[in-house]
Formats: C-alpha cells, structure tokens, sequence
C-alpha cells in the first residue's frame, strides 16, 4: 500500500540527467483528478474497527479471542489445581491423614496455601491482558 | 460476657460509620457523586471497599461456627469466596467496567437491547439481595443477643436504621468510604483476637482438639451436606461460589466506580488479596473452639467467635477481645447490608418506583428522594422475612443467594461479554431456567425440611446442574433465533473489550448506563 495507485499520483517530466542541457522554464502540472483517494496510510486502523469494515472485524475477534485463550488457560489451570484436590482425597485416601509438621496436609492447603496461589495467579493474569491490550493499541495505531 | 463493653463497642461501629457516612454527605453534591462516587475512586481504595462490603456476616461468624461443627470441608466456603474474585477478574471485570453498565439490569439492557430482559434481571437482583440480607439481618440478632441479652429482632433494627441512614443521606460516595474503613476495621477485629488466643493456646502447650482423633472430622470429604454425596457437595459448592460472585448484586456497581477496565482489573487484583488476607483467620476460631469449648449447644454456632475469648481469657482481657469481635461483627452486618442495600434500592428506584412516583406527585420530587424511599423498601421487606423464616444458618444461607446467582447472571454476563451469536430469546431462556430451576430448589431447601439421598443433595447445593444448564439453554435457544441478535453486538463488542486509550466510536446503542448522571 505504500506504491501510489497508477493514475493517481501527480504526473511528472522524465528524469533528466543533471548538467546535460539549460533547463527550460518550469511549468506547473497538476493532475486532472485532484479529488482521486488519498493514500491509505492516512486512514488509522480505528476507522475501520468504526466502520465495522471486515478488516476491523478481523482485528477485535483477535483480540477477543488472545484474551479468551487467556482466560481458557488461567480456568484451566484453576480447575485442575484446586477441582482436583477432592478428586486427590477420595482417590488417594493416604492423602486425608497425611501431615506435614504437626499440620495435617489438607488443612494446610485450604486453610493458608490457596490464598497466596490465588493472588499469584491473579497477579499473572492482570499483566498477561495488559500485554495484550498494550499490543492491540500499538497495532492499531501503527497505521 | 461483660455487657457494657460489648455495647460501647457496637455504639462505637455505628456512630463511626454514621460519622463517616456524613463526611461523605458534604462531599457528595452531583447525582452522579450520589451514584457511582463521581467515578473517581482509586482502586487500592476500591478494592478495600470492595473487600469491606463483601465480608459479610457469613465470613465474619459463619465459617467459624462452621468450621467447628463440621470440620475441614467448610474451609472451602472461604476458598470459593476468594476463587470467585479470580474468575470474576478472568472473565467479566474489564468488560463489565468497560461496559459503563451501573447495575445489573443496565448491562442486561445495554448488551442485549431489550426491556424485557431488563426487568427480568430488575427481579431477580432484588431477589439475590433480598436473599442475601436475610442472613445479615439474623446474624446481627444474635451477635446483639450473645454479647447484650437483648431479645433477636433488636439487632437487626440497629442495623437497618444505620443503613437506611447511611444509604439514604449520603450515596455512593459516602457508603465507599465507609465501606474501605469497614475492612480494615473487620481484618484488625478477627486478627489481633486470634493472634492473642493463638498466644494463649500455645502457652497451653498447643493441645490438639479431642475430635480430631476420634471422628472424621479432621478429615476431607467427611462433613459437607450432612446428607453423604460429599463430593458431589464439594464441587457444587465451589463451582456456586466461584461462579455466584460475578452475580452478586453489589459487586458489580463497585466496578462502575473504577476509571476504566485496566484499574477495573487492578482493583480486583487487591481485593483477591484482601480477601485471602481475611480469611486465614475464620477458621482457626473454628479449631480452637474445638479445643477449649468443645460442647457449645447445636444451633449456637454461629456465636462460637464472641464465645472464644472469654472461655480461653477469663476476666477483663478475654472480656475485652469479645468486645472487639462484637464491634468486628457489626462492621461485617452494616457494610455488607449498606452495599446490599445500595444496589436493591438503585434497581427499586430506577425500574419500580420512579415512572409510579413520577405518576403519583406529578413528578414534583427530586432523584434523591426517590432513592431515598426506594431504600427504606429495599431494608423493610427482608426484615420483615428475617423475623418470619426460621434462620437456617448464615452460610447456608448465603450459599443459596450464590447458587441463584450462577445459574442465572453468571451465563448472562459470560455470554454476554464473549459470545457475538447470544439473542435476546436465548438469554431470556437461560435466565428463566436457571433462575427457575434454582429458585425451586432454595425453595424447598429453606421450607422443604430435611430431604434425604440424592435429592437432598441436588437440591441443598442445586449449582452444579443449574448453571450448565442455563449455559446450555442459552447457547441453544441462541443458535435456534439467530434473527434475534442484538442489532449493534459489533458495536458494544468494541465498547466490551477494547482499551479506552484507543479513540473508537463506544457509542450507546439504546440506554445509557446511567440515564441520571448528567448533574
């Protein structure tokens, strides 16, 4: 997009070598289509998202989607690490009674490791969609 | 216990919050102040405010006398209240915030285009938060009646009459103030208790609770639903919790109050660690009352908390600390009743009584006033229900209000904010089948009495069937009306998930998020 559209750009003399002939008088030439499209570069990505063009279309639905592959992943880990402690206990029944320190293990999971893994995990969500969105602007803007 | 300690602390809760609530007043001029705290609420103090208004009774009392009668399993009460945080922020807090959706019925209204689905959602807030006051009512009747001997319907009086104050004068900026002062009034309340009994126990030479040798209750999978299928009971309960939050009433105006989605995320951010913070405390009431009062009467758990101190510290010292986790107690009823109260009477008002009101004086009467008795109908009517239904534990209870919750508002916000092909038809369906099917079921959990087996199960943690189901409902009734997709869902997914700091055409497409906040 960055080739001017044949026809559009001004029209200009063939290209003289420099120091063969005194140059004439210039002439002023403008094109015939002084209202033809200006160049797309000029257009910022917001239009199209505006316009709901297909392009813009193309460009929220990634967005959307980086952000739902995200979220998918955050879940997953979360329904595996915290929906499998059940499952833990009632397929390995050692793991009731089993006791670190004088603490039974159970206990110390729910009762204190789960907060700090929460916050962790929150924590690592927050700066992954800020990445994204961060990417998103700069896209955007870019053109 | 000492009487007059235990009342000089609660005089105390209620005139600070009372006094708080009136700084608030003079600051709050603008409707839109009154509303949403004139939007210009940081998130750390957000989130504190947020953290304030969700420890509730249930968290303050509940989980200790929980954690007591039936052991290790309950710990997943506090976990799924914390777990629900980080789906919240995972999947809906950017775009609720980004949404400019004020309540509940707004985002309905805004996302789906449709009046319809707009009262549809009006009900069942009122319902959630109706549900969800309930037990904070019960609650202060009996922190008022262990640490005074007044009769039951005296404290939840005294906390009605400071909500409806607090509500009614001074809005939203005010109740976020009081809201952020509450929490840290509740951590510092259950923390500095438990860190002195803690001292007590070990100079006791740390004995372990009896109960713990001779029953499973020590044990994982032993204790929930009383009725067996406890692991059926265990991943219904976590999956009501984590996926009840995002549909409680009051979380979501907390959300409008940030400046945008980003902070809207940060906020959550904290309030997973607040809350995380809060909660490593509840339990251990609940194992040191095993040991040092192992024979409380059934149905007096819920008071184990204002018990503790003075069986472990005879004398002033124990009498003292009772007095704090009575004041802590109160601050846990008044702010989750203010912020329950807050977002009932904005849905009564805006969608009940203003048109009616409007009709009646001939629309001589400002918005402020019109909120203002919206309020008092948002805290007499579950009052009045406190005092008929028989209290059937505060969790339980608020366990309830979840399960309702994410099997209606949890698959409308999800869809709602990640599925272009959701229509109007099929989020009216899924809402009147999973509210439906929930209703029925906290219906007969709370009336029914005790019902035995399987059933007893399905219906005492219903979540687990409820919540697909209303997805499932929705997501076909959608694909089966494609005609019926909202006519600018391109538009309000722009609005939903892209960064404000793009200049992007976010334009309203039937309802603005706040009709009312033009000053």
């Amino acid at each position: 997009m960055s080739a001017p559209e044949p026809g559009t750009g001004p029209r200009t003399d063939p290209p003289r070598r420099p120091g063969s002939q005194p140059s004439p008088a210039r002439v002023r030439v403008t094109s015939t289509r002084r209202d033809a499209p200006t160049r797309r570069e000029l257009r910022p990505l917001t239009h199209d998202i505006d316009e709901q063009s297909s392009l813009g279309e193309v460009y929220v639905s990634g967005l959307m989607a980086a952000q739902l592959r995200l979220a998918a992943q955050v879940l997953a880990f979360g329904a595996v690490g915290l929906g499998g402690l059940p499952l833990l206990f009632l397929l390995v029944p050692a793991t009731r009674t089993m006791e670190l320190g004088r603490v039974p293990l159970p206990w110390l999971v729910l009762a204190v490791v789960v907060y700090p893994v929460a916050i962790v995990v929150a924590r690592y969500y927050v700066r992954a969609a800020e990445r994204i969105e961060t990417e998103f602007t700069a896209v955007v803007r870019r053109r | 216990m000492n009487t007059a300690y235990g009342v000089v602390a609660i005089v105390l809760i209620c005139s600070v919050t009372l006094a708080i609530g009136a700084f608030g007043l003079r600051l709050s001029r603008t409707t839109s102040d009154f509303y949403v705290a004139g939007r210009t609420v940081t998130p750390y103090r957000n989130a504190s405010a947020i953290g304030g208004e969700y420890l509730s009774a249930a968290s303050f009392l509940g989980i200790a006398g929980l954690v007591y009668t039936n052991g290790l399993d309950m710990l997943w009460f506090p976990v799924g209240y914390t777990v629900g945080y980080v789906v919240l922020l995972v999947l809906v807090a950017a775009p609720l915030r980004r949404s400019g959706a004020y309540t509940l019925p707004d985002f309905a209204e805004a996302r789906l285009e449709s009046r319809a689905i707009r009262r549809l959602c009006s009900a069942l807030v009122v319902a959630i938060g109706w549900l969800y006051l309930l037990p904070q009512l019960q609650g202060a009747g009996l922190a008022l009646t262990v640490v005074t001997g007044a009769p039951s319907w005296v404290g939840g009086v005294v906390v009605a009459l400071v909500v409806v104050a607090n509500v009614a004068a001074g809005g939203m900026r005010s109740i976020t103030l009081v809201q952020a002062v509450q929490y840290w009034v509740k951590l510092t309340a259950i923390a500095v208790p438990a860190f002195v009994l803690l001292w007590v126990w070990l100079g006791d030479g740390a004995p372990g609770p009896a109960v713990a040798r001779d029953t499973a209750w020590a044990e994982p999978l032993s204790g929930l639903a009383g009725q067996g299928h406890p692991v059926y009971a265990t991943y219904s309960l976590l999956l009501a919790l984590a996926l009840g939050t995002m549909g409680l009433p009051h979380v979501l105006v907390r959300f409008y109050t940030n400046p945008d989605g980003r902070a809207a995320r940060r906020t959550t951010l904290t309030v997973v660690a607040l809350l995380g913070a809060f909660y490593l405390f509840p339990p251990l009431y609940g194992v040191l009352g095993r040991v040092y009062l192992p024979a409380l009467p059934t149905g007096a758990s819920d008071t184990l908390v204002l018990r503790l101190p003075e069986a472990m510290i005879p004398g002033g010292t124990g009498d003292l600390l009772s007095a704090v986790l009575a004041g802590g107690a109160f601050a846990a009823f008044l702010s989750t009743a203010s912020g329950l109260t807050m977002s009932v009477a904005g849905v009564v008002d805006q969608d009940l009584l203003r048109r009616r009101l409007g009709r009646v004086t001939g629309e001589d009467f400002t918005v402020a006033q019109g909120f203002r008795l919206a309020t008092l109908v948002a805290v007499v009517v579950p009052y009045a229900a406190s005092r008929l239904v028989e209290p059937v534990g505060l969790a339980t209870m608020v366990s309830l209000a979840f399960a309702l919750a994410a099997s209606t508002f949890c698959p409308l916000l999800v869809l709602g904010s990640w599925w272009r092909g959701l229509t109007t038809t099929g989020a009216a369906a899924g809402l009147l089948v999973g509210g439906g099917l929930a209703a029925v079921a906290v219906g007969l959990t709370i009336f029914g009495g005790p019902i035995d087996g399987w059933p007893g199960a399905l219906l005492g943690q219903p979540a687990a069937w409820t919540t697909p189901l209303a997805f499932v409902t929705a997501g076909l009734v959608s694909l089966a009306t494609p005609r019926r997709v909202p006519r600018h869902t391109a538009r309000t997914m722009v609005r939903l998930h892209t960064p404000e700091d793009l200049a992007l055409d976010r334009s309203r497409s039937s309802v603005d998020g706040l009709p009312t906040a033009s000053p």
